[in-house]
């Protein structure tokens, strides 16, 4: 097999070169769908026979949380290949995922605190999947406060690297919570093994929404990263060439 | 127009979350190029110091 390619991308010159220019070939695509993803949720989908126009909350919150335990996910395999095989790379791709997630792990939190309220009369409940979400959150405050104390970019990736590898167990359990507990939260409608439990006018939207989240996450981490490598990579020679640019 | 901005009763539900949610996305771009541009001009400064006489 042809290893080239993984050497390649590992390469931080070249990582940051294609970086740059995917960056719209992801920005584009995920702005059109948000658009869309919202306009048909919001608008053409028809009201829930329970929840009445209530659960269009799913548009905004489902995503959301989609998006920060991707990112988590993310954030963990690229940080155990930085262990693993010391791609400086692979620590980048790690330390950008975590500001992104944390952010989409509030914007999960808190619309779901927003949807519980008219459905459940509270905003919150510790219940397993809120809390693990909580938890989520603070994994990812973790992460950063533990990069940002540690002045040694090397070590901050090292120890940071440990703490995102062991917080991935969480993951999971924010998951499958809601199968594994009894749960006031609602059960999976599309994440699920089988057919997606809601019709199709419903589900379109949504699915639009999460392949527009995940395209957006993308290009975040293409933006970051180059961002993270100039500042691991500061005393190289390419670097004191593409900034003189 | 007045019928989808009440959300049939959800108005105060769904609107700050949709809110919140675009103000999040919109930051996250803000704030990944503000991170991006800041060590470019980090690297152009320390490049900078180095070629100075």
């Amino acid at each position: 097999m042809d290893w080239t390619w993984f050497h390649r991308f590992g390469s931080p010159p070249h990582l940051y070169r294609l970086a740059g220019t995917l960056v719209p070939w992801f920005a584009w695509p995920a702005a059109i769908l948000l658009a869309a993803g919202l306009y048909g949720g919001l608008v053409l989908a028809p009201p829930d026979y329970q929840q009445g126009d209530g659960f269009r909350i799913i548009y905004v919150h489902a995503p959301s949380a989609w998006l920060s335990l991707m990112a988590y996910s993310t954030m963990a395999v690229a940080a155990a290949l930085g262990l693993i095989w010391r791609m400086k790379v692979a620590h980048a791709v790690a330390a950008s995922c975590a500001p992104i997630g944390a952010w989409f792990t509030v914007a999960a939190l808190v619309t779901g605190m927003l949807w519980g309220k008219p459905m459940w009369g509270t905003y919150w409940a510790w219940d397993p999947r809120l809390t693990a979400e909580l938890v989520l959150l603070f994994l990812y405050l973790g992460y950063m406060g533990l990069r940002a104390a540690i002045e040694d970019p090397q070590r901050a990736d090292r120890a940071s690297a440990v703490l995102a590898i062991v917080g991935v167990v969480n993951v999971p359990i924010v998951h499958y919570s809601v199968e594994w507990w009894n749960s006031i939260h609602q059960a999976p409608s599309v994440m699920k093994f089988g057919k997606p439990s809601i019709s199709w006018p419903m589900l379109s939207p949504l699915l639009i929404m999460f392949v527009g989240f995940t395209l957006f996450f993308a290009a975040l981490v293409l933006v970051r990263v180059r961002g993270e490598i100039l500042r691991r990579e500061r005393q190289s020679r390419w670097v004191a060439e593409v900034v003189a640019q | 127009m007045s019928d989808f901005l009440s959300m049939g009763g959800y108005a105060s539900s769904v609107w700050p979350s949709v809110l919140l949610t675009c103000a999040i996305i919109a930051w996250n771009v803000f704030a990944a190029r503000r991170s991006f541009r800041e060590a470019r001009a980090e690297a152009r400064r320390r490049l900078a110091m180095e070629n100075a006489p």
